[in-house]
């Protein structure tokens, strides 16, 4: 026996290159000992001279896709041996962990680019720093044999890569060469280089359906309008933005980008960042209307040889019916893309799990996630201090872009983006999803959350899991989201929640959206809202904006307005449907609030061809100045000078007409405005609460902090109160799931 | 009209209004019928009951009579059953016209009539101001479902068509339309009918028929539902292939309300075999009731129980029977 260092590593640090990392270090450090994987992490025993400058090393030098929480030192007595190894993993649940997908690294990139080497242009090269994950993954342990890796052979050079620790693609379960991994092609083919036809294909115009990671992508030459536009057509999709891949130079040349910016696009899970468009030299068509494009760097060598084939950005939007989800699958694909696609880049490795492009973008207030999936789950994220003793809980989220949250050993596992739930092969992707976490993650809950709203699909689902149901109201599960996010502890104390929201059914049974709720994981109480409007014929008045300003504009007597701005509709049922109720429920939503807005800054009565439409053009309308937001503190003093609960719009409406019309503002000065105005309303009622020290920090939350203007502006009326905000989960409904979670385990531990 | 205790008052009212109407040659309390209709071999006797409520009792298409004797008519003929008999039972408010109830019982003559049955036996009860909306009517009915017919959910098969007869949700829209406080085109009237003709007919030309049902509240929706969960297989309809009136569409745009779920009163929907899909079609279209009869989908070997309805564009949504009034769900 002699006397060494136990030390334990807790983290993201399997499934990473770890060990070998560590068998590296411990060569270099010249130690003896041996490290091995166990339930709760990475296990090493060390002996030597240099145990603490190691101990140092391993959180200053730890391989790319691991994340180290704590690295924790004792001393022990063993018996070291000759060397250094790595030893078999212990204990049930060793092993289990899996890390998101990885963007191509740079070594594998400067390999595919050699062409003196093994794997010059191959399409799948990866290694343990890099490469498919969660999207190849059918089962745990994570080994290639549980992966759609199995029915490719390992060759010679590929295993004793495999087998070798000082390797880069030591224990890499996806290792592959063009001698025995996938292959690549293209439909219909000339029997070429499947690159250069694709290459063809994109070039003449046409639409090229790809495999990628996740799932099929459509491409079309992102710099061809007319391509851009017979993709619209066949998609049917009018309007709605197109996400770009191109590489950081092509990104670069085409939209502004900060080295936050930059560093977030060659992050490993290589997110869609939304970027501000630098002129208008590519096609209005990619995003009509918008001030930014979605931009993503190539994530696979196989993205990476395609771009330097064509050597422009590509569009690069989901292979999908309207309103699907992505497909997956290699006949799957030639059935339902053939009348999109003019031909088919294929492998044949399998998608074990569709994962769509994570959306994020860079605000004035740090990170943004918009949809989180591919590259970001299935990260988990530790609870706050006071869960520790929380049963497994699974929630299940809203009804628009669903995602399931597993709570489970004090860590919450927020499941990868969904959809909107009444798309059939969305909902079976739900259930789906739900047994596959619960298999990959051996999740048997005690207690499942949902929407309190009774016909989310979600919710109905919850009931038939035969354990019981804590139904959690909807903004109450956006504060408590960034709450946990935030790390605020089970009894750090309550907070004024801000939450600007689409719809949420009220503890009231009225139709909420726009909050000041005081409160904390534990439950809430309502003290400040939007004045409630109808919504007039229910979620009609969701994808038709000028219903929203119909009775906004008739709240505040103008209707004469109404009158001409919305000459082309039915106004006078749509007035008695409002006065009569008739599917018309009074509504507190702030998305129908910027509906409303919008509708009457751009005039327009037409309808939204997809979510958020009209909110999106306000935010990328509203122009910032000092006669702006000058402006939006008068109209805030207007309506706001003794904040009762109820904020008040009809002052709101008066001046934006006024202003409009006679005050010769321009539509951005008045756009950015309102987001001013709204900003102070909201902040001012939060500010009371914090002041009275009913509340200690202020939390935003809900959709329309999607919107960075408004994000931004709120957080500066808040002055120096402390703020959180989301930073890694959805402040949609994709992260719904992990606050209904959290409110039930506040439940269950406080019982 | 005054509130009765069943004196002299009230059965001079029953006679005038309903017996004399109904059944002039009647002096019993109870209808004594001939077992002759049930002496074939294998005949089935139906017997089926409704209660019909409706605000306002008279609407563009019928009202609240021609509603009850249609309805159960309906509910025998899509069971396979020859109407022969109904009953009608009256629960009359304090204070409302004699002249709207002689309005009412002379059209369940009408429709009784035309769809070839007897009103035989009935009853009538006055209740106070408020106990009651003008008039409530209940019918029974007896039919007989001839040997050999056997109509039935289990009999759907994957690869069967769907079949209505006509457009969907007239019915519902009409009564909106009716209840005054909208400045709805009243254009629209009430699909209310009798179905008994043309499901003979349909039957006759198409033997095959599966299974029928009438899309009466919840609309063909909870129908279509009904079926897909009682056959274990999956119902796909097309949302471009829906039958539906230009005002009707147009009031469901405006309102947010889903056609589907629009109440019919002579609506149903028909499973047949493929092959003989285009016999039933013509058989339906030769009748007035059966004028714009169309496939509106198929059965699939899909997820039990499940609707979907194919959208302009490709996708497919989840078509559920109508839980409760429906909550605005978009966030
Ligand atoms: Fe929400
Ligand atoms: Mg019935
Ligand atoms: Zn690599
Ligand atoms: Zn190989």
């Amino acid at each position: 026996m002699e006397t060494g260092v136990k030390i334990r590593v807790r983290g993201q640090v399997q499934g990473v290159g770890f060990r070998p990392f560590i068998w590296q270090l411990a060569k270099r450090f010249g130690l003896r000992g041996q490290v091995l994987n166990d339930p709760e992490g990475v296990l090493i025993f060390a002996c030597g001279d240099d145990t603490a400058r190691f101990a140092d090393a391993i959180r200053s030098e730890a391989p790319p896709l691991a994340r180290v929480d704590a690295v924790e030192t004792e001393p022990v007595q063993f018996d070291p041996g000759a060397g250094f190894e790595i030893a078999a993993s212990q204990g049930a649940g060793a092993e289990t962990r899996i890390t998101p997908d990885a963007a191509t690294c740079s070594a594998c990139l400067t390999e595919i680019r050699d062409p003196n080497d093994r794997r010059f242009g191959y399409a799948f090269a990866n290694c343990t720093h890099c490469g498919p994950r969660f999207t190849i993954l059918r089962a745990l342990p994570y080994d290639r044999a549980q992966t759609t890796m199995a029915p490719f052979e390992l060759c010679a050079e590929c295993q004793s890569e495999y087998d070798a620790p000082a390797d880069r693609r030591f224990h890499a379960q996806p290792v592959a060469c063009p001698t025995c991994g996938p292959r690549l092609w293209i439909e219909p083919g000339q029997g070429g280089d499947p690159f250069e036809e694709a290459a063809h294909v994109l070039r003449q115009g046409g639409v090229l359906a790809v495999k990628g990671l996740g799932g099929f992508h459509l491409a079309v030459d992102a710099t061809n309008s007319e391509a851009i536009s017979l993709l619209r057509q066949r998609k049917h999709r009018p309007a709605k933005p197109f996400a770009l891949m191109g590489t950081l130079e092509m990104v670069g040349a085409h939209s502004h980008l900060s080295d936050q910016e930059i560093a977030l696009l060659q992050q490993a899970a290589a997110p869609i960042v939304l970027l501000k468009r630098k002129s208008n030299d590519l096609p209005d068509e990619l995003a009509p209307g918008q001030s930014t494009l979605g931009w993503m760097l190539p994530y696979t060598p196989l993205h990476h040889l395609l771009l330097a084939k064509i050597q422009r950005p590509l569009v690069m939007t989901s292979g999908n019916l309207s309103g699907e989800p992505q497909v997956i699958g290699n006949d799957e694909a030639r059935d339902k893309l053939g009348a999109f696609a003019d031909a088919f880049l294929m492998h044949d490795r399998e998608i074990a799990r569709r994962l769509d492009d994570s959306v994020e973008r860079i605000t004035p207030r740090g990170r943004m996630v918009l949809r989180r999936a591919r590259g970001r789950v299935p990260g988990t994220l530790p609870l706050p201090q006071g869960f520790e003793d929380c049963p497994p809980i699974t929630a299940y989220g809203g009804q628009m872009k669903a995602a399931i949250c597993l709570i489970k050993n004090g860590q919450a596992l927020l499941g990868h983006h969904l959809g909107e739930l009444d798309e059939a092969l969305t909902w079976d992707a739900f259930c789906q999803a739900d047994r596959d976490y619960a298999e990959l993650f051996d999740q048997s809950p005690e207690i499942v959350a949902c929407d309190l709203h009774p016909e989310f699909r979600a919710s109905q689902y919850a009931q038939t899991k035969g354990v019981p149901v804590v139904p959690v109201q909807h903004h109450h599960a956006h504060l408590a989201a960034c709450l946990a996010e935030n790390g605020w502890p089970l009894d750090g104390g309550k907070v004024a929640g801000i939450i600007l929201d689409g719809i949420g059914l009220g503890t009231d049974g009225a139709v909420w959206g726009g909050e000041v709720l005081l409160g904390d994981y534990h439950g809430f109480e309502r003290r400040a809202w939007l004045k409630p409007a109808p919504l007039i014929g229910g979620d009609m008045a969701s994808r038709e904006p000028w219903r929203n300003a119909l009775v906004r504009l008739d709240g505040a007597g103008l209707s004469k307005w109404a009158d001409i701005l919305f000459a082309d509709q039915p106004l006078e049922i749509a007035r008695q449907a409002a006065a009569s109720g008739l599917n018309s429920p009074a509504c507190s939503s702030v998305g129908r609030l910027f509906d409303a807005v919008a509708a009457v800054l751009e005039n327009s009565s037409e309808a939204q061809s997809f979510e958020g439409q009209a909110a999106m053009w306000l935010e990328a309308r509203a122009q910032p100045s000092e006669a702006a937001e000058a402006l939006g503190i008068d109209w805030a003093k207007r309506t706001g000078h003794s904040p009762g609960p109820e904020i008040e719009t009809d002052e709101l409406f008066r001046r934006l007409i006024r202003d409009m019309t006679q005050g010769g503002q321009t539509r951005p000065t008045l756009a950015f405005a309102f987001h001013q105005w709204l900003a102070i309303q909201f902040a001012l009622r939060a500010l009371r609460l914090v002041r009275d020290g009913e509340a200690r920090a202020v939390v935003l939350s809900g959709g329309c902090f999607q919107n960075a203007l408004l994000l931004d502006l709120t957080v500066q009326a808040l002055g120096d109160v402390p703020v959180l905000i989301h930073t890694k989960t959805p402040a949609n409904d994709g992260g719904l799931a992990l606050g209904q979670a959290v409110i039930a385990a506040a439940k269950a531990v406080s019982r | 009209l005054a509130h009765g205790g069943g004196g002299k008052a009230m059965r001079d009212l029953i006679d005038t209004v309903f017996t004399s109407v109904f059944a002039p040659e009647s002096r019993e309390d109870q209808a004594r019928l001939s077992e002759a209709a049930l002496q074939e071999p294998g005949a089935r006797l139906a017997f089926t009951t409704d209660s019909f409520v409706v605000d306002p009792v008279e609407f563009p298409g019928g009202d609240i009579g021609k509603i009850a004797v249609c309805g159960t008519v309906n509910d025998l003929a899509v069971g396979g059953a020859r109407p022969l008999w109904l009953s009608a039972a009256f629960i009359i408010e304090e204070g409302t016209e004699v002249a709207l109830l002689r309005r009412i019982v002379a059209s369940m003559k009408a429709e009784a009539d035309k769809a070839g049955v007897k009103i035989v036996t009935g009853d009538t009860k006055v209740v106070g101001r408020g106990m009651a909306d003008k008039v409530f009517v209940t019918t029974a009915g007896v039919g007989v479902i001839p040997p050999g017919r056997n109509l039935l959910a289990e009999n759907i098969r994957a690869g069967d068509v769907v079949l209505v007869n006509g457009k969907l949700g007239d019915h519902g829209a009409a009564i909106l339309a009716a209840r005054g406080d909208m400045a709805l085109s009243s254009e629209v009237t009430s699909d209310c009918a009798g179905l008994g003709h043309l499901v003979e007919a349909v039957l006759a030309a198409a033997p095959g028929v599966r299974a029928a049902r009438d899309a009466t509240r919840g609309g063909v929706a909870s129908v279509l539902n009904e079926l897909a969960e009682a056959a274990g297989l999956s119902i796909e309809i097309d949302e471009t292939n829906l039958p539906l009136r230009k005002e009707v569409k147009g009031m469901c745009e405006i309102l947010g309300l889903d056609p589907l779920y629009l109440a019919n009163e002579g609506t149903l929907a028909l499973v047949v075999p493929e092959d003989q899909a285009e016999a039933a079609l013509a058989a339906m279209r030769a009748l007035p009731e059966g004028r714009d009869a169309c496939v509106i989908g198929k059965v699939l070997d899909g997820t039990p129980g499940r609707v979907t309805m194919r959208t302009l564009f490709g996708g497919a949504r989840i078509v559920d029977m109508l839980v409760g009034e429906q909550l605005p769900r978009i966030c």
